[in-house]
């Protein structure tokens, strides 16, 4: 079946179970929305075209309060307006799905594809000590997977997730396989409200006013990031083990990157590929690993260099890293890798 | 028969002491002291919708969305299901609530700035959406949380921490009549004004109170009750002289009544 990734990303949302969804218009992503315009009505769900950003993701709030599976999508306008809520549904420990379709910025930008969302959607986005998990999928079928993943990570952690896609992946058409995922029972949550009958009340908030005891509540989310690190990073790696050149892209990028590397391998040239697909928590132990082996690493996105701040993190110095970047809409072309990659080569 | 008789007077006599305790602790408001400042009006509208939970028998289906504001701690007053929600977007963390949990009784509490200014657009749209929600507007006319800044509603000549010399319409903009403007969207229903500054008008904020609360256990749609509140600490005023300000200025602008109902 041929689908775009927008629709893809929302019928792996139906598939997780979703059971509410509020969005705003903004392109590249109103494939989506609409998607779960139609969808939501068929499966007996609630769709509410929001007013703002602001409200939809805090009806997603709300949502996630009650107790069901809820999904919110924008593109990066969108995705500033929301990081307000993000921050709140973070700090409520209140589980939930954030797409971003990716655009070109700053400010307004234009509608084309891009990765300049990534500092903001792995390092935190809105206000205070926390993190969301990212995940970055590079195709249409992935887009509809790791969305079904994304719902449930978020009710295993409580915690939102997002998916970090960009413009190109939302529009582009690709053959689609739908998994069965029939009778799978959703998982419990004794913390939901749902009015009080035959218990006590529930309270849900992330105001701690009491002397010591926001730390004790920031302790105890760091406590579950760093499970979430131990237990939940996802790469994908190709050529490595003998690569003098590895090359590091996520989503749309890393496909590019992965037909530079072709060329690179055609052409003699030792290049491998490692795709982050959980950009947070981000596989530095697969780079750092590797990265006393191989030469050089570089980062390909369509960003001016973000990702590859946290590729050296992880490299600590024990190889060069480069980085190649598009912005503002611009894709990188596996030509332009390869002469990145025969550059690096003939420096050493 | 002699001790069936004796026990039925003997019910009939603990039903008259019962009779006799006239005001309770509604079983919806926890025993616990309040923070607010003497004065103050929130504590007698948390009890007034405490009142009419219980009086509903609604406590195990309603769920309250807190504001951020005076009121923000209110869940620690509450003994219901409650939320925090962003400081203005309470109406769509209503909104996301209901419309999953049709069952239940959703209402948000809001004070001013957080009803008239930050939520604007959330309160308006809620309320054009004919959510079946139901409203608390805390209206005392200035931010007290933060130290008494200028609210929306704050009247044109009244001295706050930002309006050092008093609101200019210049400057500053009019009041906003909040209430007034959603009278004209068909998806609100119940639309009231009261004030809590006498005993008689906190009886009438009752009724109109439990009326919203009727609005949306009828699935009528939208309602909200607009409370005139005091703030004495920030309107530099005793209680008596806060009091007797709703009488003689604030409820002049800001007219006490039903504004639309259905």
């Amino acid at each position: 079946m041929l689908m775009c990734g927008n629709d893809a990303c929302g019928e792996g949302a139906i598939l997780a179970g979703c059971a509410f969804y509020a969005g705003y218009p903004i392109t590249p992503q109103n494939e989506l929305t609409a998607y779960m315009a139609k969808r939501m009505g068929e499966t007996g769900g609630v769709f509410i075209q929001a007013e703002s950003e602001l409200a939809a993701i805090n009806m997603v709030f709300g949502a996630s309060v009650a107790g069901v599976r809820a999904m919110t999508s924008s593109s990066s306008p969108g995705i500033s307006l929301k990081q307000e809520g993000i921050s709140y549904l973070a700090g409520c420990e209140l589980p939930c799905v954030i797409v971003n379709m990716q655009r070109g910025g700053p400010g307004l930008g234009n509608i084309a594809p891009a990765q300049g969302d990534y500092f903001q959607a792995v390092k935190g986005g809105g206000h205070g000590d926390y993190k969301i998990i990212v995940l970055a999928p590079a195709s249409a079928q992935e887009l509809m997977d790791y969305t079904y993943i994304a719902f449930d990570l978020a009710d295993k952690y409580r915690n939102p997730v997002m998916i970090l896609g960009d413009g190109l992946l939302g529009q582009m058409m690709e053959p689609i396989q739908i998994k069965s995922v029939e009778g799978r029972p959703l998982v419990d949550k004794p913390w939901a409200l749902t009015g009080c009958k035959g218990r006590q009340a529930r309270f849900i908030r992330s105001l701690f006013l009491g002397d010591g005891a926001l730390e004790e509540h920031n302790k105890k989310l760091q406590e579950k990031f760093n499970n979430i690190k131990k237990n939940e990073i996802r790469a994908e790696t190709l050529n490595i083990k003998d690569a003098d050149i590895i090359l590091v892209a996520y989503g749309s990028v890393a496909r590019i990157a992965r037909a530079g590397m072709e060329l690179g391998r055609a052409k003699g040239l030792k290049v491998g590929l490692i795709r982050p697909i959980t950009l947070w928590p981000f596989p530095e132990k697969t780079i750092a690993d590797i990265s006393g082996k191989a030469k050089k690493f570089l980062v390909v996105e369509m960003s001016a260099g973000q990702m590859v701040e946290d590729v050296m993190l992880a490299v600590k110095g024990r190889a060069e890293v480069d980085f190649y970047g598009r912005m503002g809409g611009g894709i990188p072309t596996e030509e332009e890798i390869l002469k990145k990659i025969e550059a690096l080569v003939k420096q050493s | 028969m002699k001790k069936k008789r004796l026990k039925k007077i003997k019910n009939t006599a603990i039903r008259k002491a019962e009779e006799v305790l006239a005001f309770s602790r509604p079983k919806s408001l926890r025993d616990v002291e309040l923070h607010y400042c003497a004065g103050c009006g929130h504590s007698i509208v948390h009890r007034l919708i405490c009142e009419t939970i219980d009086e509903f028998g609604i406590r195990e289906r309603v769920i309250g969305v807190a504001p951020v504001g005076c009121a923000v701690i209110a869940y620690d007053y509450w003994d219901f299901d409650v939320t925090e929600a962003a400081h203005g977007r309470t109406p769509a963390v209503a909104t996301g609530i209901k419309r999953v949990l049709p069952g239940n009784i959703v209402f948000t509490y809001q004070g001013d700035g957080d009803l008239a200014a930050i939520g604007t657009a959330e309160i308006i749209h809620a309320a054009n959406r004919g959510e079946n929600i139901t409203v608390i507007f805390v209206n005392n006319g200035v931010y007290g949380m933060t130290g008494g800044q200028m609210a929306p509603t704050t009247l044109a000549g009244q001295k706050t921490v930002t309006t050092l010399e008093g609101r200019t319409i210049r400057n500053d903009g009019y009041p906003i009549k909040i209430l007034e403007m959603l009278s004209v969207l068909p998806g609100a229903k119940y639309l009231e004004r009261v004030s809590v500054h006498s005993a008689q008008e906190i009886l009438r904020a009752k009724r109109a109170i439990s009326k919203a609360f009727k609005t949306q256990i009828d699935n009528k749609g939208f309602s909200i009750v607009e409370v005139l509140s005091m703030c004495p600490t920030y309107w530099g005023m005793t209680s008596i002289q806060s009091a007797d300000r709703i009488k003689n200025e604030v409820s002049t602008f800001y007219p006490i009544g039903v504004i639309k109902s259905y």
